[in-house]
């Protein structure tokens, strides 16, 4: 059985800067099994994010493709494509409203209204129980990027990638986010991709770590090779 | 009975210097502008860069009127259809006014004369055929312009609104794409915020219409003989025209922007 999600096939954004053109992300190559989680480091600047955002078709590829389930992800529809692949930013960009009607918002896009109980089931996974018909505005950071992962897994997305979800956060949120989202990618058995610039937080959360600079590929391997202790 | 050059005269500075109109025309113009660069200096000096922009502006703005002026004497003797490329030219030149300030947009001029169209455009041709604006050159041009005139600025406002709309809130746009919303409902939001915007002055000039402006039309054509309840009713159908003008074209671009601040692959273009 195949069990390999998604492919990353000499991925490679190139942008024009005052008529020159200047590569973001050069000829990217990596394989993802199911239920894989893959830190991608690199200090800032390296292309860890234009990466992300490739995937997530946020931003186009200048050159390469995308295997999701051995399909080029260029046909599928960048909606559903959106769906099946799910993200959490850097920051929580919740929508003005309750967190249920955040927690809500990526099924409405297909017409389902999630019933109370399956909100309350999301907000339980990631340690929000209760607070549906609160405010976003009165969330803490920590709180705030919670209510963002139980939005973006109530799409039910096969993979799903994490910009530095810890980096707008206290030492102390921080700890706790990272916990839970480990946590809940591997109780839901996600593939992810998890970016972020701590080599410890790589360490501790990742099975394979591909390491960045200046937009190249310098390691891919598992943690324990590519960061031994 | 004395001319109002005359009784202006006794007590007035400029009118006891300038002793014809456009002698006294000229030099109260020379004044206001002079006030307008004083205003932009000292708004220079809190941070707002305008010490270039407003003596432009001003020198543009006299020279066009001056010229519209000399032209419209020639063409207020004219046919009423030599209205139709005046008016025409007035579109024109506003879709290219309103297409500066939302250069970021691409393809921002032909959304802006689509804009102008649906809106100015359609309100001058239908208010022309219902009677409303008399098929005459002396109704038509100064009628027509202000209708273009405001819907300018409405629409200028409005992509201006809508692009800063689109900077502050990248995160929250790129967010409800992520999670798998069409472009036209993840900008949906910051669209009815610009579309709002865009017609408070409309909306405050209705409101406030005979209570804190005596708009110039009315006064001009009570001082040309017309009767002042007809003259008020009128000025009443001019700021109505105004309004359904301009929120035509913002209708029409609420349809249009989103589809130019997205690539085909429903990513967005603009970005904080």
């Amino acid at each position: 059985m195949n069990t390999r999600v998604l492919e990353c096939d000499r991925l490679t954004r190139t942008v024009s800067v005052g008529g020159v053109g200047r590569s973001l992300v050069q000829e990217i190559t990596f394989p993802l099994e199911r239920g894989q989680v893959l830190a991608i480091l690199g200090p800032s600047g390296s292309g860890k994010t234009t990466l992300l955002r490739m995937l997530d078709r946020l931003d186009e590829p200048t050159s390469g493709t995308v295997l999701l389930d051995g399909k080029d992800y260029r046909l599928t529809p960048p909606q559903a494509l959106r769906r099946h692949v799910g993200m959490v930013m850097q920051r929580a960009y919740l929508f003005p409203g309750t967190v249920a009607d955040n927690i809500r918002y990526g099924p409405m896009q297909r017409g389902i209204y999630l019933e109370d109980a399956k909100v309350e089931a999301l907000l339980a996974q990631v340690g929000l129980s209760g607070l549906a018909p609160r405010d976003v505005a009165t969330l803490s950071g920590g709180e705030a990027q919670r209510a963002a992962t139980a939005r973006a897994l109530a799409n039910d997305p096969e993979v799903l990638l994490l910009d530095e979800p810890t980096s707008a956060l206290d030492d102390l949120s921080k700890q706790s986010v990272e916990q839970f989202l480990s946590s809940v990618v591997h109780a839901r058995h996600l593939t992810c991709i998890w970016v972020t610039h701590d080599r410890a937080q790589a360490r501790r959360v990742a099975d394979v770590v591909l390491l960045l600079e200046a937009g190249h590929a310098v390691a891919f391997g598992t943690a324990k090779e590519v960061l031994p202790a | 009975m004395p001319s109002p050059l005359a009784r202006q005269r006794r007590c007035f500075l400029l009118s006891r210097i300038f002793h014809t109109e456009l002698g006294l025309g000229l030099a109260q113009a020379a004044v206001v502008s002079l006030t307008a660069i004083l205003v932009a200096i000292l708004a220079s000096r809190r941070g707002a860069r305008l010490q270039r922009e407003i003596p432009l502006a001003l020198l543009r703005g006299l020279m066009q009127i001056l010229l519209i002026g000399a032209l419209l004497a020639m063409l207020l003797r004219g046919p009423w259809w030599t209205a139709i490329p005046l008016l025409t030219g007035m579109v024109l030149m506003a879709a290219s006014i309103v297409h500066r300030r939302a250069r970021a947009i691409p393809g921002a001029y032909a959304l802006s004369l689509a804009c102008l169209l649906t809106g100015a455009g359609v309100v001058i041709t239908v208010m022309t055929l219902l009677g409303i604006i008399a098929p005459d050159i002396k109704m038509l041009v100064p009628v027509g312009s202000m209708v273009i005139a405001q819907n300018m600025n409405i629409q200028s406002l409005f992509l201006n609104r809508f692009l800063g709309e689109l900077r502050s809130h990248t995160g929250e746009i790129e967010s409800a794409l992520a999670l798998g919303s069409s472009p036209d409902t993840a900008v949906s939001p910051y669209l009815q915020a610009a579309f709002h915007a865009s017609l408070i002055p409309a909306v405050d000039n209705l409101r406030s219409l005979g209570i804190v402006w005596v708009p110039g039309i009315m006064a001009g054509m009570v001082l040309s003989g017309s009767s002042p309840v007809y003259a008020a009713l009128y000025q009443f159908v001019v700021l109505g025209m105004i309004f359904t003008s301009g929120g035509l074209s913002c209708l029409m671009a609420t349809y249009l922007a989103p589809r130019r601040v997205f690539t085909p692959y429903q990513q967005l273009r603009i970005r904080d």
